[in-house]
């Protein structure tokens, strides 16, 4: 480890990982710290990912795609079940112990430094301006100096608030996760599984996902408005019990996913925010993984061609790439998640009654959301440019 | 509005062997008042407000609010 880098990466998750690989493959030198002693563990996800948003950065490895997915089972509040199949493969399930450390190797091959158990605690800040972060490594206190800071330290997002931008995110936007890998767990392989309904988890929902024969994460989301009145354990105790009695956990974790639009501000004067902690997530699934590394890509390009130029003042471009390629999106599924949770049981229940009466190939995701949102016109037009996009 | 700390005392307890160190509870704090390691976490003083926003949040109810405060 050297005393000072051109580029310090915060979180070694899928969007620090990303943006270490993009701005070493432009020359940066770049150092990559990591608080927990293994990257990609412990695992805090559901794992599963769209294939377009994969292989973008990566070739499916079967070292980590568990299982390859085809299908949507959208349950309703009353049991109703509506399968959206895609006829071919649109997505994986992974073992993500083993991606974000494939990941992280990527970044590495590209010339990134990487080192786990080195906690941040703090920016170094001159004038207001942040030139590298004070480590805790193995109970030693260290200062590395950088010309930048790329925070990707996820769900937390303490590193931003050190330089001054707002990174909290209201209680209501954040899904309180509960979720087991679980094996004695019949689920089909080829289908990511949804249930809807303030039964099962409201303001979010249940999912079973599939990771190899006869085990699957199970778990759920609850939004914050709700888990203020019962917690998201609770709930997932009930639905465990209710569907997997004979179930046995492998792993339990708590997660918490920000489900809002991207941050006003994602740079400051020496520092960009990527994946997590600059609130990257899709809003609507809250999925994360994909838009992350697209954010923590986009931070890298940016950042290591601030440095290739000389110029620092570019990386305030970040923003608008962003925006361009995900943050406009992120608004209008935003939107769309506000009403979409408005939407009473007994709506959904009819909505799926009406969806079942379509043939199966007319039964497509978009026609599920324009049937939900068919009585506010206003948001047919938001979901005509999603499906546009 | 948010009910004051007793001087020296903290009322928003974690209970830290049954936290799973998530950070959801840290994503929400507005007063950037809680610290987590890989596995430690504390509530900083005086930065807390009471405010309960972290026990909202949390997934598995570790946190409660003391209404007698916790000396630190
Ligand atoms: C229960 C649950 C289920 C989910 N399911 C899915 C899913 O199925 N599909 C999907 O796409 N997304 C899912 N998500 C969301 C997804 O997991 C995240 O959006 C994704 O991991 C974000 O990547 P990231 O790189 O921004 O952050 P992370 O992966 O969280 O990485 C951040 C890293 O920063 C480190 N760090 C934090 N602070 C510091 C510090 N001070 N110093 C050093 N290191 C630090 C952390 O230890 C961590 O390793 C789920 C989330 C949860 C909680
Ligand atoms: S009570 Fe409010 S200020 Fe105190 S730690 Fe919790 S969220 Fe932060
Ligand atoms: S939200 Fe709960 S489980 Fe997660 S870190 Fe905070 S106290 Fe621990």
């Amino acid at each position: 480890m050297k005393k000072e880098y051109d580029i310090i990466v915060v979180g070694a998750g899928p969007a620090g990982s990303m943006a270490a690989r993009y701005a070493s493959e432009q020359g940066a030198s770049l150092l990559m710290l990591e608080k927990d002693r293994d990257v990609g563990y412990p695992v805090r996800c559901g794992e599963a990912i769209t294939k377009r948003n994969l292989i973008q950065f990566i070739d499916p490895d079967p070292k980590w795609v568990v299982a390859e997915i085809s299908k949507f089972v959208v349950y309703a509040p009353d049991g109703t079940e509506v399968v959206f199949d895609f006829g071919e493969v649109k997505g994986y399930m992974l073992e993500r112990r083993i991606f974000d450390y494939e990941l992280a190797k990527t970044a590495s091959t590209a010339g990134a430094e990487i080192l786990t158990r080195a906690y941040v605690y703090d920016l170094i800040l001159e004038d207001g301006k942040v030139c590298g972060v004070k480590v805790e490594y193995r109970g030693e206190k260290i200062e590395i100096k950088s010309k930048i800071v790329i925070a990707a330290d996820g769900v937390e997002s303490r590193v931003g608030r050190w330089a001054g931008l707002k990174t909290h995110i209201d209680f209501r936007d954040m899904e309180s996760c509960f979720q087991v890998t679980a094996s004695n767990v019949n689920a089909p392989q080829d289908a990511l599984q949804f249930y809807l309904g303030t039964n099962y988890a409201p303001g979010g929902y249940f999912w079973v996902f599939p990771k190899g024969e006869n085990i699957a994460n199970v778990g759920l989301g609850v939004s914050g408005d709700h888990c203020k009145k019962r917690s998201s354990l609770s709930y997932m105790n009930e639905q465990m019990e209710k569907f997997f009695p004979d179930a046995s956990i492998l792993t339990q974790v708590a997660g918490g996913v920000p489900c809002s639009v991207t941050l006003d501000e994602i740079t400051g004067d020496g520092i960009m925010l990527a994946g997590d902690a600059a609130r990257q997530v899709n809003p609507l699934t809250g999925g994360g993984i994909g838009s992350g590394m697209i954010g923590g890509s986009i931070a890298g390009k940016v950042a290591g061609e601030a440095i290739k130029k000389n110029d620092l003042s570019l990386i305030h471009n970040y923003k608008k790439e962003w925006n361009k390629k995900r943050g406009k999106l992120h608004l209008i599924l935003d939107k769309i998640k506000e009403e979409f949770f408005k939407i009473s049981d007994e709506e959904f229940n009819e909505i799926f009654h009406k969806m079942i009466k379509h043939k199966p190939e007319d039964r497509t995701l978009n026609k599920l959301f324009m049937t939900a949102l068919a009585k506010k016109p206003s948001l047919l037009v938001e979901v005509a440019k999603v499906i546009l996009i | 509005m948010f009910r004051m700390a007793k001087k020296g005392k903290l009322m928003i307890e974690i209970l830290p062997d049954k936290c799973d160190f998530c950070g959801a509870c840290v994503g929400v704090c507005p007063e950037d008042a809680i610290e987590l390691k890989e596995a430690e976490i504390k509530i900083i003083d005086p930065k807390c407000t009471n405010c309960s926003k972290c026990i909202w949040s949390c997934p598995i109810e570790v946190i409660k609010f003391n209404k007698d405060g916790i000396e630190v």
